[in-house]
């Protein structure tokens, strides 16, 4: 026993000792600055590989665009993989990408593609016509598993999209069954990126941890919820580029950990910082601010189907009383401007004869009189986690509640778990929540058909707003090839919406990024995927 | 002996089996479909349906939970609803993450709780005895995440002696075999990586360690103040015995049985409780695992995630229940 107990008491001490070691050693070598010491395998040709860690919220559910919705993933594929067309470098504007050029026929229903030569898949496929049909086919013959294909391509049991030939080795031609005006926008988003058929016909599945495309980046390994290291393709069609070795994503869910980890140099980028880092960034000679282009709406819904909002007077009291533009001071940093449509202005059909409602707490508290407001308390739904449209929901939810109390309006603040949120919501048991959007493609469609439109009550129309005069404007514009006829019909849609009031629109905010000084040539995109191919490390 | 532990394993089956179906049943009752949080505010319904009907989540409670069951019996706990892996697969990582931290916060608990208690139980109501209860105390009362994020900020921040978060440097990757990265870095032989490693468990490890190195200081101290009383102590003090002996020869030994309890219990409360300093320090372990998958509603992870963690805390009681023997040959189980 004696000498048991003397053992245990041996093994105790060197443990203490190795800790303090240890945290000695860290004061050592920090110092020294051996941040990229040992990264002896990496073959850069001269001097140090340039290594990027980009530090963000979350991890990715998988690498395979096609079967995934969520944004983190579709941040690292925009990498790896590449589309038919590309979204300009800070807009939604088509340009070009696999495809060198494109043609559409008169009737909008004929697209016909002229594809990039010489272009290969990571694992030394070529990429042609085949290669696109293939890809195609594979989305079309299994819409359930690939979400965002039937939720772009699809209406009701129809396939917008009806053939896919390839006509030699570089031209590719598609046959739509109806004129679809977002059609190009859509091949644009990353869901539709092209993968290596040699990869997905052997094991389709396996696409989803080892991602395979034509892209400027390589995948090389995935740590689960820590890293995602991706490195430069050798062989990229671009000459040049890209300009970095390595890209590392890291995800760090907390949003001043990551902020943390920027200051002391452990990441290079930073994504999702609350509007309220603004002042720390801007004070750090280290760091550049990096401003996104707004493409969201941050709103407070009113469910018209519940009392007292199935009274339009309600609904415009409501949009008088809110004070927006002290909102905007107060939670987003001014990184946001007041919102009175439900898409962006950077939208195409964006209407700005729309006046909106300034704030008129008098004129709210007179339309409630004549509407008989019998003075109800309604329940005032907060987001319970922050989005870029949303940095505090609570906060404002509370400010909005005092709005309310103004012009006589009880309200009382409820929230819940995030996905309960929004089922509950969707299933219209709210009477008034907070909630936004953030555009898929840039077009109009993907605000006010997705969010607004009789068709997507039970999906993302929370309100239950139906309105069968801007329901036909809707359907009209969705094939409406001629832009400034359907930029007409979103422009009367939008008036239709402000006077039935659904919505309080509250903010377009412009969400944040911090990176360090040694990165340049970062360009954040308003979708939210940034290809990376163009940045470079001093 | 080996016919109480073959029981406490056989009467662990029914513990294990009602587990199973109450957390199966409670996953359920929270509102949210899987298939509508993994196509997320995008998708149409019909995407919905087909992806409930493709995961088998239109099919009825009871033939879910027994393929559910069945798998279970045959090593299989199901696939990710949302990654599409296999649990048993995926899951090993995040265990080992876990399992390092709280084993290096434990020692750390253990070593400076019991030691700390110690010495306050011998000179008690001296200064280092208030002192030592009044931390201890604050140790208990002061959350976790709040500690974590000071921790950041004096010790990364200001003074720059440790990493802020993850587990390695990724600019310097750890080839991984075990998923233990200190021992893997020690296979390999990679003493700068194994320090790395070390220096970024210090702060999640003692944020960790806080909670369970108070209450075992308490709890030694008040256990020793007991023993001390006792005739044989007395005895051994009035003989003139060195107070190290007196402690660590006489006393200890019959003050640890309570402390004993108090670890195995804290160990496994570790286990499943880290989502906060795992968040805090971006550590891939269990606790993010579980808890970003009850925001996806992804069912089979949840429900083997905490199959497995107590299966992990009754085996740890279990091993409690045995070391007692060790320690006091007159405890006996029969």
């Amino acid at each position: 026993m004696k000498k048991k107990k003397f053992w245990t008491l041996g093994v105790m001490l060197i443990l203490v000792l190795s800790t303090i070691l240890a945290a000695c050693g860290g004061s050592d070598t920090k110092d020294t600055g051996s941040k990229d010491t040992s990264s002896g395998g990496d073959t850069a040709s001269s001097g140090e590989p340039k290594i990027l860690v980009y530090g963000r919220g979350g991890d990715s559910v998988a690498l395979d665009p096609a079967v995934v919705t969520d944004g983190e993933s579709f941040t690292v594929t925009a990498n790896i993989y590449e589309t038919l067309v590309n979204f300009g470098e800070k807009d939604v504007t088509i340009q070009p990408g696999l495809a060198k050029s494109w043609e559409p026929s008169e009737d909008g229903l004929t697209y016909t593609f002229q594809l990039q030569e010489g272009v290969k898949f990571h694992d030394g496929t070529d990429f042609n016509a085949e290669a696109v049909v293939k890809n195609f086919e594979r989305w079309k013959s299994n819409t359930d598993k690939h979400p965002y294909f039937s939720s772009q391509f699809v209406v009701g049991d129809t396939q917008v999209i009806e053939s896919v030939t390839a006509e030699g080795n570089n031209t590719v031609v598609f046959k739509l069954s109806q004129p679809q005006a977002p059609f190009l926008k859509n091949l644009a988003m990353s869901p539709f990126a092209i993968a290596s058929p040699t990869a997905f016909e052997a094991d389709e599945e396996g696409l989803s941890t080892n991602p395979v495309g034509t892209g400027p980046f390589k995948f090389v390994s995935w740590v689960r919820n820590d890293a995602i290291t991706i490195e430069k393709n050798p062989d990229y069609y671009i000459d040049g580029y890209p300009k970095l070795d390595k890209v590392i994503y890291r995800s760090i869910p907390e949003n001043s950990a990551r902020l943390t980890d920027l200051i002391a140099g452990n990441i290079d980028v930073a994504d999702g910082l609350s509007p309220s880092d603004k002042g720390t960034i801007e004070g750090d000679a280290n760091l550049q601010l990096i401003e996104r282009p707004s493409m969201n709406v941050g709103y407070l819904g009113l469910t018209v189907t519940r009392p007292p909002f199935d009274n339009v007077k309600v609904r415009q009291a409501v949009n008088y009383a809110i004070d927006k533009q002290a909102l905007v001071d107060a939670f987003y940093e001014g990184l946001a401007e007041p919102a009175k449509n439900p898409m962006p202005p950077v939208i195409s059909g964006y209407n700005d004869e729309v006046k909106g409602y300034e704030y008129d707490p008098e004129k709210a508290k007179s339309l409630l009189a004549e509407a008989g407001y019998d003075g109800k308390e309604i329940e005032l739904w907060a987001m319970p986690v922050p989005r870029p449209y949303m940095p505090d929901g609570q906060k404002v939810a509370e400010a909005i509640q005092k709005n309310l109390e103004d012009v006589g309006i009880k309200s009382k603040i409820v929230s819940f778990e995030w996905a309960t949120y929004l089922e509950k919501a969707e299933n219209g048991e709210a009477d008034a929540f907070l909630l936004g959007w953030t555009g898929d493609n840039g077009d109009a469609d993907n605000f006010l058909y997705t969010l607004l439109d009789g068709d997507n009550i039970h999906s993302n129309n929370y309100t239950f707003y139906d309105n069968q005069e801007l329901h036909k404007l809707l359907v009209a514009a969705q094939t409406e090839i001629d832009e400034d006829k359907r930029n007409e019909l979103y422009k009367q849609a939008q008036e239709i919406i402000s006077e039935d009031a659904p919505w309080v629109p509250l903010a377009h905010s412009t969400p944040i990024l911090a990176a360090n000084t040694k990165v340049t040539n970062y360009v954040a995109h308003p979708t939210g995927s940034d290809r990376l191919d163009a940045v470079d490390m001093k | 002996m080996l016919h109480y532990m073959g029981r406490r394993l056989f009467q662990l089956i029914p513990v294990l089996l009602g587990m199973t179906f109450i957390v199966f049943m409670l996953i359920r009752a929270i509102p949210g479909n899987p298939a509508q949080v993994i196509l997320g505010q995008q998708a149409t319904k019909e995407a919905v349906e087909a992806l409930n009907a493709n995961l088998g989540l239109n099919k009825p409670w009871y033939t879910q939970y027994f393929s559910y069951l069945g798998g279970i019996f045959q090593g299989d706990l199901g696939v990710s609803l949302r990654t599409r892996l296999p649990v048993s697969e995926e899951i090993f990582p995040y265990l080992a993450a876990t399992a390092e931290l709280a084993l290096f916060a434990m020692i750390i608990a253990v070593v400076v709780g019991v030691n700390a208690g110690i010495i306050s139980a011998w000179f008690q109501n001296s200064w280092f005895d208030y002192v030592a209860m009044v931390v201890a105390l604050v140790g208990v009362s002061v959350p976790v995440f709040w500690l974590g994020l000071m921790e950041q900020w004096a010790f990364s921040n200001q003074l720059g002696w440790f990493p802020t978060s993850g587990r390695e440097d990724v600019r310097n990757p750890i080839t991984s075999m075990t998923h233990f990265y200190l021992l893997d870095t020690l296979i390999q032989g990679r003493f700068d990586q194994f320090t790395e490693v070390l220096k970024r468990l210090v702060l999640p490890g003692v944020a960790l360690a806080t909670i369970p190195m108070a209450i075992i200081a308490r709890i030694t101290r008040s256990s020793m103040l007991e023993v001390m009383r006792s005739d044989y102590v007395r005895t051994a003090r009035a003989k003139g015995q060195k107070m190290f002996i007196v402690v660590y020869k006489h006393a200890l030994k019959n003050a640890v049985i309570p402390v004993l309890t108090v670890i195995g219990l804290q160990t496994g409360l570790l286990l499943g409780g880290a989502i906060l300093t795992e968040t805090i320090f971006s550590w891939p372990g269990i606790g993010r695992y579980i808890y970003d998958a009850i925001g996806f509603r992804d069912y089979p992870v949840i429900q083997s995630g905490i199959l497995i963690i107590a299966f992990i805390f009754i085996m740890i009681n279990l091993i409690v229940d045995l070391l007692y023997t060790v320690i006091d040959p007159r405890i006996k189980y029969k």
